[in-house]
């Protein structure tokens, strides 16, 4: 296992051990998921592909659908377009999917091919049908990370689809981010609940966390519709939540629309929920429910009935940038101390933006982007927590270390919550408020001398 | 913007002809950006007086992802802006890619946005189009004109024909268009109505017929363009006149490569296989 961590910390700059992120196209595959009737494609070898719908079905515990341009040595000295026109040949004759949501793999990348002249050629051969769709995103692995994919693919659907028709329609557009299928849930029973028109792209609830039926649907009845994509173009606004994953879609849909765009951040925590209800109410002009009032005062008792158990905690926190962000946020409004911070996606905004969330209460926190897990533990095994949030790959340094973990983000391979509960949301903040209580308290029941082993906390 | 790729046979003179032309645009009061897509990031040298530029790769290696446009972007003779692509040392890597990431990251920090009015934008490609990463400055919303450097030595008018092929290949699914051949002379035999007869097969144009001056080697040596080594020259008149040609030019053409035997039978007809 990890016991073997040095305690000296030496400068590395090539070398990521454990990193804290993964491909690009996996964010790619899963944004794609969030339309309807879609089918994933990636243009490179069969092994990405494999690799990248596994990845997936583990976190996400459902089957993942996606197609690949199935290279050969021959695809990579002559380039992709051979396959690719023979790909989309086959996948609409067979699968017969809406939209074929193409993203392009490292070798595609180095190899250089032009995938817009790709699809252009297809459709001018008759290979696509008609009100059938080919989009496409750039997602070279050796730049970014999963959430820069996810970023892109949401970008191109706004590229290839958004637009200004009838003039603005009554409604909202929500970019949720890289977030679970059971956030988007929350998220849309949020402005459902405001009395709310909104559109979410992508949206993978009804996709990704589906009831067994017994009946296989290749493209089960969620996902955001090619018709709503094309609608956002008509909207009031974008709410775009987080800086990394949906701010660039939003911008684009700015561009392209004239559509305002909202900048808030991922929905986690109490500051940065009231944030989201503040946007959507000063958007939409509606008034906010007593049902919505009553979730946040129900967090706030909860907050304050065990402020006495997080006050003053040490926490490592290790996750995607839009998340930890905003993790960290409701980690200072529980008097917390997220003392080490990192991602392994790269971005000087998420240093500064996690440096001024903590400058106050927690002034030497070291936070790091581009950072790997390698490094969070030899800061661990330097100076302890208390608590370490992150992905399941933080279970490693947990069990060195005899740390409780509570498990956020992405990817969960080894519990089920995730797809139970949001982590966005009043109701969502207490959902993590309960797991940080239970790991927490936990290991105290287990650990503790008799005299302190209380029944009543 | 007019967004120009100029291409052709390594060592025909590709970087001497787009700097000299540019210098000529440039003192016509155009405002233009020189990218040199070449790994060796010698397309700019004579319009930055021999400064050697750091490259945008190896900004990128240095500093990391976060790069300003004025850590990879110098001002040059007559108002002109020098982008050096640069790419990795013989032998190792990709030099292909190496140019995907520099134009990407050109269009991420705004050079070709409005507010720069820009009036010209020349790509400066190395040799043939031999892999995707060599065709990216001519791909769709990139540069729309190409102008092919040659000479009347059959390996260079061969060179022309297949670079031909590559524009063929993305003009029919984009907008890229060939202009004409720039005839950069080497002193063979009938060289100008033999460039003229091929650009005539191509279906395009000889746009101009640069003759050979040791003027040009001089001013090389002195690292500045014709223009401003000696504004006063005749080969300085002649970078002028092939950039009014250029400025001026209405003639944009889908190419009709030729095959072997009948670029052979243009080379036999003009005296060249006896």
């Amino acid at each position: 296992m990890l016991n073997a961590t040095p305690l000296e910390i030496k400068p590395r700059e090539a070398l990521r051990i454990n990193p804290a992120k993964t491909c690009q196209p996996i964010g790619a595959m899963y944004a794609a998921l969030g339309i309807h009737g879609c089918m994933p494609h990636s243009h490179g070898s069969q092994g990405c592909c494999s690799y990248h719908r596994s990845h997936l079905t583990r976190h996400y515990k459902e089957p993942v659908i996606a197609t690949s341009s199935s290279f050969t040595e021959g695809a990579s000295v002559f380039g992709g377009l051979a396959n690719l026109t023979q790909a989309l040949n086959n996948i609409f004759t067979i699968y017969n999917p809406d939209v074929v949501a193409v993203h392009t793999t490292c070798l595609s990348e180095v190899i250089g091919d032009d995938i817009p002249m790709m699809i252009k050629k297809s459709a001018e051969e008759g290979i696509i049908p008609a009100g059938k769709y080919v989009i496409h995103a750039n997602t070279p692995s050796f730049v970014g990370s999963h959430i820069t994919g996810f970023a892109s693919m949401c970008t191109a659907m706004v590229r290839y689809f958004s637009e200004r028709r009838m003039g603005m329609r009554n409604q909202i557009n929500l970019v949720p981010g890289y977030v679970d299928p059971v956030d988007m849930r929350e998220l849309k029973r949020i402005t459902k609940e405001m009395k709310i028109d909104s559109i979410m792209f992508p949206d993978t609830s009804d996709v990704l966390d589906l009831p067994q039926t017994g009946v296989y649907h290749m493209y089960p009845k969620g996902g955001t519709t090619v018709d709503d994509l094309k609608s956002t173009g008509d909207s009031m606004a974008t709410l775009a939540l987080g800086h990394f994953a949906s701010h660039p879609a939003a911008t684009e849909l700015d561009e392209k629309c004239g559509v305002p765009c909202a900048f808030l951040e991922l929905p986690i925590g109490l500051s940065q929920t009231d944030r989201l209800i503040h946007a959507l109410r000063n958007y939409a002009g509606v008034d906010v429910p007593d049902s919505i009032t009553q979730e946040r005062g129900r967090l706030i008792d909860v907050m304050s009935d065990m402020h006495q158990y997080f006050h003053g905690k040490r926490v490592a926190v290790a996750g995607d940038p839009d998340h930890v962000i905003s993790l960290c946020q409701f980690l200072v409004e529980l008097d917390m101390k997220p003392v080490y911070v990192i991602t392994g996606s790269p971005g000087n905004h998420f240093e500064n933006r996690v440096h001024e969330i903590l400058k106050d209460q927690v002034p030497d926190a070291m936070i790091k982007q581009n950072a790997d897990l390698f490094e969070l533990h030899q800061w661990i095994k330097n100076s302890p927590v208390d608590l370490i949030i992150g992905n399941s790959y933080c279970k490693y340094i947990a069990r060195a270390e005899n740390i409780p973990a509570v498990r956020f983000g992405f990817p969960i391979l080894d519990r089920m919550t995730h797809r139970l509960f949001p982590t966005v949301g009043y109701s969502g903040a207490m959902h993590l408020l309960n797991k940080i209580v239970e790991v927490t308290f936990d290991k105290r029941d287990r650990e503790c001398p008799e005299e302190l082993f209380e029944l009543v906390q | 913007m007019r967004k120009i790729a100029i291409y052709g046979k390594g060592g025909i003179g590709k970087s001497t002809t787009t700097q000299n032309t540019v210098a000529g645009l440039a003192e016509m009061g155009m405002k233009v950006m020189v990218v040199g897509c070449d790994p060796k990031a010698d397309s700019t040298r004579l319009l930055l007086g021999g400064m050697s530029q750091r490259s945008v790769l190896d900004t990128l290696r240095e500093e990391g992802e976060d790069v300003e446009l004025s850590d990879i972007r110098s001002a040059g003779f007559a108002r002109t802006l020098c982008v050096e692509s640069g790419g990795p040392e013989p032998g190792v890597g990709c030099a292909g890619r190496g140019i995907i990431t520099s134009i990407n990251m050109l269009e991420q920090l705004g050079a070709y946005n409005d507010s720069e009015a820009l009036d010209y934008v020349f790509y400066d490609v190395l040799g043939d189009v031999v892999c995707g990463g060599f065709a990216m400055p001519i791909r769709d919303g990139k540069a729309e004109e190409i102008y092919i450097v040659c000479s009347g030595e059959m390996m260079a008018m061969y060179a022309a024909n297949n670079i031909c092929k590559g524009i063929l290949k993305f003009a029919q699914s984009g907008k890229v268009r060939l202009g004409g051949l720039i005839c950069n002379s080497r002193k063979v035999d009938n060289e100008r109505e033999m460039i003229e007869a091929f650009a005539a097969k191509l279906g395009t144009q000889m746009i101009h017929f640069v003759p050979r001056d040791n003027d040009v080697q001089r001013a090389e040596i002195n690292r500045k363009t014709v223009i401003e080594w000696d504004a006063k020259c005749h080969q300085a008149d002649e970078y002028r006149a092939l950039a009014t040609a250029i400025n001026t030019n209405k003639m944009f053409v889908i190419p009709k490569p030729l095959p072997i035997p009948e670029l052979e039978g243009l080379l036999m007809q003009y005296g060249l296989y006896n």
